[in-house]
């Protein structure tokens, strides 16, 4: 009895949760006339891939794609690499400054990056008049930023992982002669896989997510990311839903491919820290 | 010990072996300069690369145009900048707007966190008492949900509001009415899509933890004669302890600072500013009024706050007797 109400509240609450989704994808794939009806149904007739077409045939909306895509990508594994260097000194090593520098971690985590666009804004344009790839308008400006702000938090979280690796696997690869480096790519490493997968969906999510800093640093349409160039589709006068919904539909899908191939990985990697 | 370890000192083994880069292991030398470097600090090196010149030196930065008159004018280079002590300051604390702002970003951003928590929580038991499809179908709405990105989550909501052609009109029969133009149905509007964006960290985070609790332990209570409620609080809650932090510190974190969501549902701050947060406050005040200054005193301002709460979290974290 108990049991069938948590399942039925579950699915309820699961099908409310998943519906915004399941609304985004039908309303994509409705035809024009349909999806500004007054009486919106809850399933179409007519499916089409009109608004599909439309949203990649708008100023290369492909491009935008492979702009967030590589911006994305960069991060993740930029910042997997240098997080994993950095948890591993935060926690196998003592030394002085160890908690000072933890804090200024934890701290990093705190601030408003939003605020940040102002200065960096005049960084960045500084920055382009020595090397272009890193000014206003490139995609690698972007990297950096996006790098910088979701490492504090990629550290934070992996160093908890890293410390629960018993210490004694390490000490018997040393024992074998094996070098720091072989110990710290060929054992600590895939131990730590699962924190790394968990860790990488932040960092993915904060750089694909990012809408002011590409707002504000990218002043030119050919660098623009999608989160930024999807506010093409709205309009003063009347918003291309169906574009819209289309284009959403699109930035979602390798958020949630991502996700798919982590999510073992990530359920079992969350767990991992209770043991911290 | 070998002067690589004058200040560092590996927790185990004795004979640290050189880093990647420096001389070969084992190498009856004196140790090279480089050599002599900490190894965790070759460890720290290229987060320090990224952070200091891309996060450090831009809050020194903002830090310092808050104390400057610097707006357009001085942006193009044209006009000196001009050092004006707190007056960015004074103007900011003495504009009734911030004020108002203000207080709407602390009451919006506890009702989000308290709400994430509450739904993200209940979800996470609910969870552990369910069916195996009921338990995979809610794990996935809640990965979809929180894979959405936030501009995709705005923009769907923003459909389902729609005044014209929005579900939400249809079926509760009020065609025509529009959402986002008062003032707190806009806030709660918003809510809705940060909670619905959030609640699944919470919930799978939360998830993951119990998971984590063996079983035998919780048998073992039971057989000593602990009711479910004693369980729940003299072993899941204290075991979830490290975990309930993380959430609720990251929870603040989060709402405290939202944007995309705000920005583009309420078209960058509501109906003459009514729906502002902090966040989009010093935005506007520093892209759009391009008056940078006033905006990056804003951004300290904020940025003071949110480090306020970062103390009371490491006190209490080190109250607690927890090792950072």
């Amino acid at each position: 009895m108990l049991r069938q109400g948590a399942n039925a509240v579950a699915v309820v609450l699961a099908l409310l949760t998943v519906f915004p989704l399941y609304w985004m994808v039908l309303s994509a794939l409705k035809p024009k006339g349909e999806i500004t009806s007054a009486h919106p149904r809850p399933w179409t007739f007519a499916p089409t891939l009109e608004n599909f077409r439309n949203a990649l045939g708008v100023s290369g909306f492909g491009r935008y794609f492979l702009n967030s895509l590589a911006v994305a990508v960069v991060v993740v594994v930029v910042s997997a690499a240098i997080a994993f260097l950095a948890a591993v000194a935060l926690s196998r090593f003592r030394f002085r400054f160890r908690t000072t520098i933890l804090i200024m971690f934890l701290v990093a985590q705190m601030v408003p990056v939003e605020a940040l666009t102002i200065p960096l804004f005049f960084l960045v344009r500084d920055i382009g008049s020595v090397a272009p790839g890193f000014g206003l308008s490139s995609l690698g400006s972007l990297m950096l930023v996006n790098l910088a702000f979701s490492l504090p938090f990629a550290v934070w979280m992996l160093r908890g992982f890293v410390a629960a690796v018993p210490e004694s696997l390490e000490e018997a690869a040393r024992i074998d002669g094996a070098s720091r480096f072989t110990i710290l790519w060929r054992i600590l490493f895939p131990l730590v896989a699962p924190g790394l997968a968990a860790t990488s969906v932040f960092s993915f999510i904060t750089a694909w997510n990012d809408f002011v800093f590409a707002k504000t640093l990218i002043l030119d349409t050919d660098h623009q990311t999608l989160p930024a160039a999807l506010m093409v589709f709205f309009k003063p006068d009347e918003n291309d839903w169906g574009g819209i919904m289309a284009a959403s539909t699109l930035m979602t899908v390798p958020v949630l491919v991502f996700f798919v191939l982590v999510q073992r990985h990530m359920v079992s990697g969350l767990g991992g820290a209770v043991k911290d | 010990m070998p002067a690589t370890t004058v200040t560092a000192r590996a927790d185990q083994g004795d004979s640290p072996v050189r880093p990647a880069g420096g001389a070969p292991a084992g190498a009856r030398r004196r140790p090279g300069l480089l050599a002599r470097i900490p190894v965790p600090l070759w460890l720290l090196l290229p987060a320090a690369v990224v952070l200091i010149p891309l996060f450090g030196y831009p809050l020194y930065q903002l830090g310092l145009l808050s104390v400057l008159k610097f707006g357009q004018p001085q942006a193009s280079g044209g006009v000196p900048t001009e050092f004006v002590g707190l007056s960015n300051y004074s103007d900011v604390l003495g504009d009734a707007q911030f004020w108002s702002v203000l207080g709407q970003t602390l009451a919006f951003a506890a009702f989000c966190v308290l709400t994430t928590l509450a739904v993200g929580a209940t979800c996470a038991v609910l969870l552990t008492r369910v069916g195996r499809w009921p338990r995979l179908m809610l794990m996935f709405g809640a990965l979809g949900a929180w894979a959405a990105p936030a501009m995709t989550g705005s923009t769907v909501w923003m459909f389902l509001l729609d005044t014209n052609s929005g579900l939400v009109n249809e079926v509760l029969g009020t065609q025509g009415h529009n959402w986002m133009y008062d003032k707190w149905s806009a806030f709660a509007m918003v809510a809705v899509v940060v909670v619905w964006h959030s609640f699944p960290f919470v919930m799978i985070t939360l998830y993951a933890g119990i998971q984590a609790i063996p079983d035998s332990v919780v048998e073992a209570a039971r057989l000593d004669g602990a009711g479910t409620v004693t369980i729940f609080r003299k072993i899941m809650l204290p075991m979830l302890r490290p975990l309930l932090v993380i959430v609720v510190i990251q929870s603040i974190i989060w709402d405290f600072k939202v944007f995309t969501q705000i920005y583009v549902m309420t078209g960058g701050g509501g109906i003459a500013g009514q729906n502002l947060v902090l966040n989009v406050y010093a935005y506007q005040k520093a892209f759009v009024a391009e008056n940078y200054s006033l905006g990056a005193a804003i951004g300290v301002l904020m940025t003071l706050i949110l480090l306020a709460v970062t103390a009371v979290y490491i006190r209490s974290l080190r109250r607690s007797g927890e090792e950072l």
